[in-house]
Formats: structure tokens, C-alpha cells, sequence
């Protein structure tokens, strides 16, 4: 509600910001920019805050993490402590973990900021975990989003990188027990591992050099990339415009939502100092990585129950299923029991993940572009393969704790484990059936909604003593909904020879093509024409008519007659005091 | 990939959204046609602006007044650091109130009318594609890079071998002390024969007592132990290392449980000293079960048995506890006869 008329003389803030935009403007042509793009229109859908929540939960990270530069030593040299946390007084200890301490403690604020940095990293990595989840299920990673998906593969790892050093700084004994276990994963590589180990910790565990290489990685080389990937993701997704879900009046050339000025500025803005908000009150009022209860590092000690963050979780999980394989060659150790799920195992995940969207338009010679999302349950294999990853993921997940899932159920940590194990091969594909089927059942209820439309749940007598139920025609916005599916062609079955009797010297490849795209698209249930959709909706608004006087009747609202005697008929009056009073006056 | 095209054929039929579809019917919102719950919303979002501003104030306040040792009790949190949690709160309103009242601006008074645009397609046009191709053709024609093979070459290999000099000053990243190698240091610890064993207090300073008596432990005890010497090998090199691989354990059984040893006669009166440092990836172990003589590592849960051997059990450790030889010396102090015979810690390479 502005009180200014455009006619009005603008004001003095107004006027400066002009003067300003036309400075830069003489100088770098900035207002072209502007113009184009102060309008443009973004869709809206609760899904697309992720993304958001990622960007905005990174940019409190790089705030307090610079605050914490200005008092965090990242030195391993042994000091005394002698600050105002008593259990601790007179102890030896890095500087990095005294001057941890001191942020916790000496520093006003000190303890505020640090806790922000952690549950904002811990929300970093979450969000940016459900952000691809939502870019995986409704398929924006196809053409010709591929290469962001990739990029987005590469924030992952950097995520989990950025996260990994920063949890090994303040040496205390969680964190140091952390940085021995990846010596000991660095050891397992083959060949190379062990000179790898001596260089990275420059000599043996733990040295004293460890902790000040992890700060320039953490506080410099990781964001960095972090920072350069994200510039050009966000490059990305405004120059290819944002995809958007089905709904009325948005296709695949399209793009319906709100423009960036107002609306979005506001919003989003908004959304920023919202997310900022949250993290500063829950690390306000929730402790996080309570380091002054672990006490110092040293390589000597360790407590029960460690849990590293739970990004990393599940990759102590696999360290923890893994069977105890391990083969000597020619007086060479293979550590099997480390390495595949160390290092095989996460970097076959990690590269098929990258390779998803290249493998899918393989497999379904798809290469269109697609901007409208795809519903999850209109593609069931990929829906499938989606959570059976998370079902593979959550396994590890949960292996992670089998310690504390054993004291917590009072059961014995092996069963446990050898459950996980086997769970670990047998769950993921019965996940994946179960996930296609149900697929393939909201298929048929798409298609029956398309046909019959949509079962009010209502039984209707007719005159001549017909039981029918009601169908209403769907509405629009449902219909566009369930219309935005496309029919996805099988790829043909190739012939060994052509009509000339000439081989087909791709024959082995076409045919594996032919049976992974009928494996893909194969079972979806298709859409009807539009004739008859025209045809069904016809049917189910006669239907509604048939039912209609009824509905006036209810629309009404006038259901007084609960003691029954009287019954209504179009015409009639509709309450007794009204027919009474009819009945007197006559 | 030609032929991949022609493998399927696009249907512009079947593309989504080709069926005609009505644009849902826009229902106003309540201030968009009454003007007073446009000035209530007006307030709102301005109440939130100015409630901020009042944070901020309240957090100064809170950061000069409030004493950083301080605790307060707040019901369901307890008692916690009352600079933390005023600061925390005041810190944490002032910014989310700007946020909900820039999105409550945003959805009550700013327009709620959905807007379209077009999507143009990603690809350049044919014209600008020529354009792009003929520059590059000209550019190529007019640095010779075509035609002058030599130059061509020995740039590929200048380029080629200019990053060598960044990645061999990685080399010094260990300093390789003088006729020392990884696998001799990876196989080697502080012990040998005679030195004394001490308790390992879990103090990097401070003075160790003497060392044990064998009857200092009692059957089915563990006691964590050291080197007598661990603090002058600390002090000379000024790190952790000899510490994190002469870390032992000693635990004691009856010596008929002993089913077997790593060597004859290297325990001491039923005392076993195995190395405390996990063989998988390198945990501190000294979880220990004395009725099964089980040790079970806290990280990954590897499960050695003590009276076998040390012998892995269950877990993903593939070798069993190092065994360390012991005895006593003339004053009745526990000690290693000899180094381990085998590296402690997790597996490597040229291990073998």
C-alpha cells in the first residue's frame, strides 16, 4: 500500500540509488542487465526453498566461520590451559583445542558463533542431500540440466570435505579419533597409501603438522571451490530458467511464477534472514560438538559410542558391515576390509550418481529438453532406483550405530551387523519392486481419474432402480496435473540384419538398449487420447448432473427436517414453519 | 551417436501440456479488497521491522551486562550459559523477524498474479553458430597453429611439463629424516628389551610412578600402559607419536584360560600385554570383557580374543592384537622383553 503516486517527487534514497545505477550503467552497461532480468519470472513451489535453504545456510557458514579465523590457533604446538573452564585448568593441550575452548568459553559470544557454524554445516550438507533428492525424483537433472546435476555431485563431495576438516579441528578426542581412522583408510590404499599417509601427516600419526594443513584446506582451498561451483550453478539455473512442476497453463516452453521484483526479492530475502534466524536461535538454545566434555586429543584414548556427523555416518557404517577381508600377494597387503568400503564403495557411488542423467538418455534415447518436472510416479524406475538408494544409504546409516542400537534394544552387536549385512543386498531391490509398483498403481489411478473421472464416494439410486457412484470430471488443475505425463516410446527392437541381408554391426548394443528402455519405460501405463478423456470427463459431469438437484439441495443448507414427515421436492417450501405458515395463509 | 536419432522418433503430440488447459479462476486475497486488513497487514510487517530493531538493542544489552560464567535454569534446556542463550535468543529474533516480515510483506500486499514468460531454446541460432565457427577458423588460419607443426609441439610439451615443478615441491611435505623410511618407522615402536612399564594415566605430563608389580593387577583386570621413558621421548620430539604406537594393554587371567599366546612363555604369571592400538584402523581399544576375555574396539566394534592369541573374533579387523613379550626385572617391575614382532596399528601396503 504505498502512499507514494508515481507522479510524486522520488525520494532522497530513491534518487541517490538512481544516480548511482546510472554511474555504473555509463561505466559497464549495467542497466541492459537490470532490465532484463529485474522481471524475471521464477515458479513457485515449496520444493525450490532446498535449494535455498543450501545457499543461505552457506552464506552463515562463510560469517561465523571467518569470525572464528579471528580467534581459532590452528597449531598443535602443547600449552597449558588456563581458562575460565575449571575441569580443564592446568592440563596440556594444542593450542588448536585451549583456543577452541576459549571461543567456548573466554570469547562472549564466542560459543554462539561456533555452534551456528556447526549446526549451520550440518544443515548445509541435509539440505543440499534433499535439494538432489528433489532434483533427482521429478527428473530436472535431464537435458539440458545434466551438466548442473554434475556440478551439484562435485558440491556434494566438497560439502562433505568442508565438513570432514572442520570436524578435526579443535583436536579434541572425537575429532582426533576421527583423523586416525582416515590415516588408517589412507594406509589401506594400495601401492601408494603408505608414502600418502607420511605425506599428508608429514611423518608419522599424529605429528604436529596435521591440524594447520586442514585449516588452509577448510578455511581456504574447500570454500573457495565451494564458492566458484556454486557462482556458476546459480549461473545455470538463470540462464536455463528454472523447471517448473505441471500445472494449468504451464508447458515445456514456459515459465509460470512470480517475477524476482517484488516478489521474489522479498521472499527470498526473506527466506535468507529466516534461515539465518533458525540457526542462531536452535545454536542458542541446543548445544552442538560439546568438545569440552571430550577433553584433549591424544592418541592413546578413546570413548565409547563415538558418532562422527551425520553426513559421515553411513561411511563408518560401511567400515563397520564390512567383512574382515584381507589378502597378502607377493608380500603386499590388500586391506579389502577397509578399502571397498572406504574408497571402492563411495567412489563407485559417487560416480554413478554424476553419471545418472548420462546413462537415463542413454538407456531411453530421450533427448529432448525437458523444463516441465516429471512426476515421480510417471518414470517408476527411476522412483525405484531413487529410494533404493536410500534404502542402501539408510542401511549404512544405521550400521553407523549399531553400537548404540545394541545398548539402546539390549541386543548383541553381532547379530545385529550380520542383520545389516544381509539387509545391505536384500533390501534395496525388494524397495525398488515395491517402489515400481506403486508407481505403476498411481499410474492406473491417473488413468482411471482421466477415464471416469473422480470417485466422489457417493452411491446414487436411479428412478429405475440402478446403483451407480457418483464420478465428478476432475478439476483443472488436477487435470493439467495428470495430462502433463509424456509417453515414453520403448526403444525399437533392432533386426540382426537389414533388408538387404546386410548385418547389423550394433545389433548387441541396440538390443541392450531395447531391453534397458523397455525395462524403463516399458510397464508405464499409458495415457489415454484426448478424445477419450474428453469422453470420460463428459461422462462423469452427466453423472454429477444426474446427482446435481441433490447438491442444490445440501448447497442449500437446510437439513432441518432430522424428525423426518416432511419430504422436499424442487417447489416446496423447506422448513415446517414455512409450510405451516403457507398452509394458514391459504 | 547418428544413429540414435533415428532410433526414436519425438511425438509433438505427446508432449506435456498439449491438451488445452483453462487457467485456474485468481480469488483475490482478503487485503486486496479490503483496505483494512491492508493497513492491518501494513502494521504487521512493521511491528516485525521494529520488534528487531528491539532485539538488537536487547542483545547489546545482553552482551555488556551479562557475565560470561553465568548460568541460568530454563525449564526443559536446564542449566546453561546465560550469556549464550540471551545472546542466542536476541541474536537469533532480530534476524529472523526481518525475515518474516519481508515474506509477509511479500505475500499479503505484494501482487499474488502469476506471470508467464517464454523459454527459448538453450541452442544458439544457425547464423550465430557460423559466426562462431568462421571466428574461430579465421583465428586458427592466422596463428599458423595448423601449419607450424614444431612450434605447435613444443608448446603441447612446455605445457605439458611446466606443472612438474609444483608437484615435486609437494615432496618436502615429510621431511624424510636420514636413513628412516615409513615402513621401518610404521614397524617399530618405543619398546625393547628391559624397559619398565608404567601406567598410562591419560596425562600427557606429570611424573609415572616406578612402574607395576605383577600384583598390582588383580585376575581379570586391564590396566592401560606406557614406556617409562614415553615423556623424555615426548619432550625430544616434541609430538605424540612414540605415544600413539607404544600404547598397550595389560590384562590379566588365570594362566590355565590361556589357550594359546604368540610366543611361548610371553606372558608374566597369566599377565598378557597386547598392543592397545586397533589392527583394523587404528582406534584406541580398551573395552574388554574379562569373563570372555573378549576386547572390542569402540569404533567398528572388532572383537579380539585375549586368551587365543589375540585373535580377531568378529568385526572388520583383519589381524589379530600384536603381543607384546614380558617379564619382570629385579626389582619386581613389570617389563618388555623385547619390541613387538610385528607393526602395531592398521594394515599397509608393504606390510606383507
Amino acid at each position: 500500500m504505498s502512499t507514494t503516486s508515481p507522479l510524486e517527487k522520488p525520494a532522497p534514497v530513491e534518487k541517490a540509488g538512481g544516480a548511482v545505477a546510472t554511474y555504473l550503467d555509463q561505466r559497464l552497461g549495467s542497466n541492459k542487465a537490470l532490465g532484463r532480468n529485474l522481471g524475471k519470472v521464477f515458479p513457485d513451489h515449496w520444493s525450490f526453498m532446498l535449494g535455498e535453504i543450501v545457499l543461505y545456510s552457506f552464506i552463515v557458514i562463510l560469517l561465523t566461520g571467518v569470525y572464528l579465523t579471528l580467534f581459532f590457533k590452528p597449531s598443535m604446538v602443547e600449552v597449558v590451559y588456563d581458562g575460565s573452564y575449571v575441569p580443564l585448568k592446568g592440563v596440556m593441550m594444542s593450542e588448536a583445542y585451549a583456543s577452541s575452548l576459549d571461543i567456548s568459553f573466554d570469547v562472549r559470544g564466542g560459543l554462539l558463533i561456533r555452534q551456528m557454524h556447526h549446526w549451520a554445516a550440518l544443515i548445509f550438507v541435509a539440505a543440499m542431500v534433499v535439494h538432489a533428492f528433489r532434483v533427482f525424483f521429478t527428473g530436472a537433472y535431464r537435458k539440458p540440466r545434466e551438466l548442473n546435476w554434475i556440478l551439484g555431485v562435485v558440491l556434494l563431495t566438497l560439502a562433505l570435505a568442508a565438513g570432514f576438516t572442520g570436524y578435526s579441528l579443535p583436536d579434541d578426542l572425537l575429532s582426533g579419533t576421527g583423523l586416525q581412522i582416515i590415516r588408517g583408510i589412507i594406509q589401506a590404499i594400495p601401492v601408494v597409501g603408505t608414502w600418502l599417509a607420511f605425506f599428508i601427516f608429514g611423518g608419522e600419526y599424529p605429528g604436529t603438522d596435521i591440524i594447520s594443513r586442514l585449516y588452509s584446506a577448510h578455511i581456504l582451498l574447500v570454500p573457495g571451490l565451494i564458492l566458484a561451483i556454486v557462482t556458476v550453478h546459480l549461473m545455470m539455473v538463470w540462464v536455463q530458467k528454472h523447471t517448473q512442476y505441471p500445472g494449468p497453463g504451464r508447458t515445456n516452453t514456459n515459465v509460470v511464477g512470480y517475477p524476482l521484483m517484488p516478489v521474489y526479492m522479498a521472499k527470498a530475502g526473506g527466506f535468507f534472514f529466516v534461515v539465518f534466524g533458525v540457526i542462531a536461535l536452535i545454536s542458542g538454545l541446543v548445544t552442538i560438538n560439546p568438545i569440552w566434555i571430550f577433553g584433549p586429543y591424544t592418541p592413546d584414548q578413546v570413548s565409547a559410542g563415538t558418532q562422527p556427523d551425520w553426513y559421515i555416518g553411513w561411511l563408518d557404517g560401511a567400515l563397520r558391515l564390512m567383512p574382515n577381508w584381507e589378502t597378502v600377494v607377493a608380500g603386499y597387503t590388500i586391506s579389502w576390509n577397509v578399502l571397498i568400503p572406504s574408497v571402492i564403495i563411495p567412489g563407485i557411488l559417487f560416480t554413478l550418481l554424476a553419471l545418472y542423467p548420462f546413462i537415463e538418455a542413454w538407456v531411453t534415447g530421450d533427448k529432448r529438453e525437458h523444463n516441465l518436472l516429471e512426476r515421480p510416479r510417471n518414470a517408476p524406475v527411476r522412483t525405484g532406483i531413487g529410494v533404493m538408494a536410500i534404502v542402501f544409504y539408510g542401511i549404512l546409516w544405521i550400521g553407523g550405530g549399531n553400537d548404540i542400537v545394541a545398548v539402546a534394544f539390549d541386543l548383541s552387536i553381532n547379530s545385529i551387523s550380520w542383520a545389516l549385512r544381509i539387509l545391505l543386498i536384500v533390501a534395496p531391490p525388494i524397495a525398488f519392486i515395491i517402489t515400481k509398483r506403486i508407481c505403476l498403481g498411481l499410474q492406473r489411478k491417473d488413468r482411471d481419474k482421466l477415464l471416469h473421472g473422480y470417485e466422489s464416494g457417493r452411491v446414487l439410486r436411479l428412478p429405475h432402480g440402478e446403483f451407480i457412484e457418483v464420478h465428478e470430471p476432475i478439476n483443472v488443475k488436477e487435470m493439467a496435473v495428470i495430462t502433463s505425463k509424456t509417453d515414453h516410446a520403448v526403444l525399437p527392437a533392432p533386426q540382426k540384419t537389414d533388408t538387404d541381408g546386410v548385418r547389423n554391426p550394433r545389433y548387441l548394443v541396440h538390443s541392450l538398449r531395447h531391453r534397458l528402455s523397455t525395462f524403463f519405460y516399458g510397464d508405464n501405463v499409458p495415457k489415454p487420447s484426448a478424445a477419450e478423456i474428453e469422453h470420460g470427463q463428459h461422462h462423469a459431469a452427466e453423472q454429477a448432473a444426474i446427482e446435481a438437484p441433490l447438491h442444490e439441495y445440501e448447497d442449500r443448507d437446510v437439513i432441518y427436517n432430522a424428525h423426518g414427515g416432511v419430504l422436499h421436492h424442487p417447489g416446496m417450501p423447506e422448513i415446517n414453519a414455512e409450510q405451516i405458515a403457507e398452509e394458514t395463509r391459504s | 551417436m547418428s544413429t540414435d536419432k533415428d532410433l526414436l522418433p519425438v511425438d509433438p503430440h505427446n508432449e506435456p501440456g498439449h491438451l488445452p488447459i483453462a487457467d485456474i479462476p485468481h480469488t483475490p486475497r482478503v487485503t486486496d479488497t479490503d483496505p483494512k486488513a491492508a493497513r492491518r497487514a501494513e502494521r504487521q510487517v512493521a511491528s516485525m521491522f521494529l520488534l528487531s530493531m528491539v532485539f538488537v538493542v536487547l542483545f547489546v544489552v545482553a552482551f555488556v551486562t551479562i557475565d560470561k560464567s553465568a548460568v541460568v535454569y530454563i525449564p526443559v534446556l536446564g542449566v546453561v550459559g546465560a550469556s549464550q542463550i540471551a545472546l542466542g535468543f536476541t541474536f537469533g529474533m532480530a534476524i529472523l523477524l526481518i525475515g518474516t516480515g519481508a515474506i509477509q510483506w511479500a505475500k499479503k500486499l505484494m501482487p499474488d498474479v502469476e506471470v508467464v514468460q517464454e523459454r527459448h531454446s538453450m541452442a544458439s541460432t544457425p547464423k550465430e553458430d557460423e559466426e562462431a565457427k568462421a571466428d574461430y577458423e579465421r583465428g586458427k588460419e592466422e596463428s599458423g597453429f595448423a601449419r607450424y607443426t614444431i612450434i605447435r609441439r613444443t608448446l603441447i610439451g612446455a605445457l605439458a611439463l611446466f606443472p612438474i615443478p609444483l608437484v615435486i615441491m609437494l615432496r618436502d611435505l615429510w621431511q624424510t629424516p636420514p636413513g628412516e623410511n615409513p615402513v621401518e618407522l610404521l614397524s617399530t615402536t618405543a619398546w625393547r628389551d628391559g624397559l619398565r612399564i608404567v601406567p598410562d594415566t591419560g596425562e600427557t605430563t606429570g611424573e609415572f610412578v616406578k612402574g607395576i608389580r605383577p600384583e598390582d593387577i588383580p585376575v581379570g583386570g586391564l590396566v592401560s600402559a606406557l614406556p617409562i621413558d614415553i615423556m623424555e621421548i615426548q619432550k625430544a620430539e616434541h609430538n605424540l607419536n612414540a605415544r600413539g604406537k607404544a600404547a598397550i594393554i595389560l590384562v590379566r587371567m588365570d594362566p590355565s584360560e590361556i589357550r594359546s599366546q604368540q610366543g611361548e612363555g610371553w606372558d608374566y604369571q597369566g599377565i598378557l600385554a597386547y598392543s592397545k592400538i586397533c589392527t583394523h584402523v587404528g582406534c584406541p581399544i580398551a573395552l574388554y570383557e574379562h569373563r570372555t576375555h573378549h576386547l572390542l574396539c569402540p569404533c567398528h566394534q572388532s572383537t579380539f580374543d585375549l586368551a587365543d592369541s589375540g585373535d580377531v573374533i568378529f568385526g572388520p579387523a583383519a589381524r589379530r592384537m600384536p603381543q607384546l613379550p614380558i617379564g619382570v626385572d629385579e626389582e619386581g617391575f613389570l617389563v618388555a622383553k623385547s619390541d613387538f614382532q610385528q607393526p602395531v596399528g592398521p594394515s599397509f601396503w608393504e606390510r606383507g
